[in-house]
């Protein structure tokens, strides 16, 4: 059985969660909670309200994401 | 997490996937016009459990059945039916096996009765460009290279790479990391190393590469109603030469019979 390709997206955070969740705003306007991937702990990347990120998603799963990246400014 | 597989958990894995060779020999037996998608189904879970095995997409997901069959434009993930198949259909068919706690996995297009050059060629396409896929799949080199193979030959024919579906990771659980795309770029993506058990599966349209889903949550259809072909094999990366855990043998043997 083929699997279903992960989604990447943009979104941005609106709201910072406990247990390193946050609420994220997506480009095509739904909100989902996220929560960061270990690679980003890791390196102790933060992630604050009003940036601009890149998540990964399950089209399993619409309502999660995973955050993979946080963009520059 | 990326599972890397013992020699004696790829031998164990092996047999599921010989199953699942066998289980579409039966179904290839049965293929003609006017046998429903549903008694395959039915055969197929027969087989597999007369074996000792679990179907594996049963309850995946909350899939309701033990195949997947797609028909035509149908690319993968089609919900058998009671509607008989016609002279100059192909189906998809997909099977997996849950076996001594692992799975196999794999699939076969069937070509109904006669079909037009066209579409034969689109099978022949997509079967060969398998097995070039399978030929990267080696230690030392990428996932990217196994993609990229892929995707040249296909394209080469003007045929469509589906970009939404992707081949897995295969083990104890059905669909593992890492996604193996068929399209992609050389020398990029994971390097491969011993121990691996991949499920390469090109999905290829004859016409555009853009696919989308129907309402009943599962069949992933093509967007120009144009027909697709499907091939599956499992493979554990080894030095040198791949491993193919599964096979087309026994398949190909009932086809030559018709």
């Amino acid at each position: 059985m083929a699997k279903q390709a992960s989604i990447e997206l943009d979104g941005t955070i609106i709201e910072a969660l406990s247990n390193a969740m946050f609420k994220v705003e997506l480009e095509n306007g739904h909100v989902i909670v996220a929560h960061i991937s270990g690679k980003m702990r890791m390196h102790y990347i933060k992630i604050l309200p009003g940036d601009k990120v890149k998540l990964e998603m399950s089209p399993y799963d619409l309502t999660k994401g995973r955050i993979t990246y946080r963009y520059k400014n | 997490m990326i599972d890397y597989k013992t020699e004696e958990e790829v031998e164990i894995q092996r047999e599921s996937s010989l199953l699942v060779g066998k289980t579409l020999a039966e179904v290839a037996k049965l293929i003609q016009p006017g046998v429903t998608t549903l008694e395959l189904d039915k055969v197929a879970e027969e087989f597999i459990r007369d074996h000792h095995a679990i179907p594996g997409f049963k309850g995946y997901n909350g899939f309701p059945n033990s195949l997947c069959t797609s028909v035509n434009e149908q690319v993968v993930h089609g919900i058998p039916n009671n509607k008989p198949l016609k002279n100059g259909d192909i189906v998809s068919v997909d099977c997996g096996v849950l076996k001594n706690g692992f799975y196999g996995d794999s699939a076969y297009t069937f070509a109904v009765g006669e079909v037009s050059a066209e579409i034969q060629q689109l099978l022949d396409v997509t079967k060969q460009s398998l097995l070039l896929g399978m030929e990267q799949a080696i230690v030392g080199n990428r996932i990217g290279d196994i993609g990229y193979t892929i995707q040249k030959y296909c394209e080469s024919y003007g045929y469509g790479v589906v970009r939404e579906l992707v081949g897995h990771g295969l083990g104890r659980s059905l669909h593992e990391s890492p996604e193996v795309p068929n399209y992609g770029r050389k020398r990029s993506g994971l390097k491969l190393k011993e121990g691996l058990v991949l499920a390469i599966e090109p999905m290829i349209n004859l016409g555009v590469k853009e696919v989308k889903q129907l309402s009943d949550g599962w069949t992933i259809v093509t967007a120009d109603g144009k027909p697709s072909a499907h091939f599956e094999h499992d493979v554990a990366i080894r030095k040198g030469k791949v491993l193919v855990l599964s096979t087309f043998e026994h398949i190909e043997e009932v086809i030559k019979n018709k």
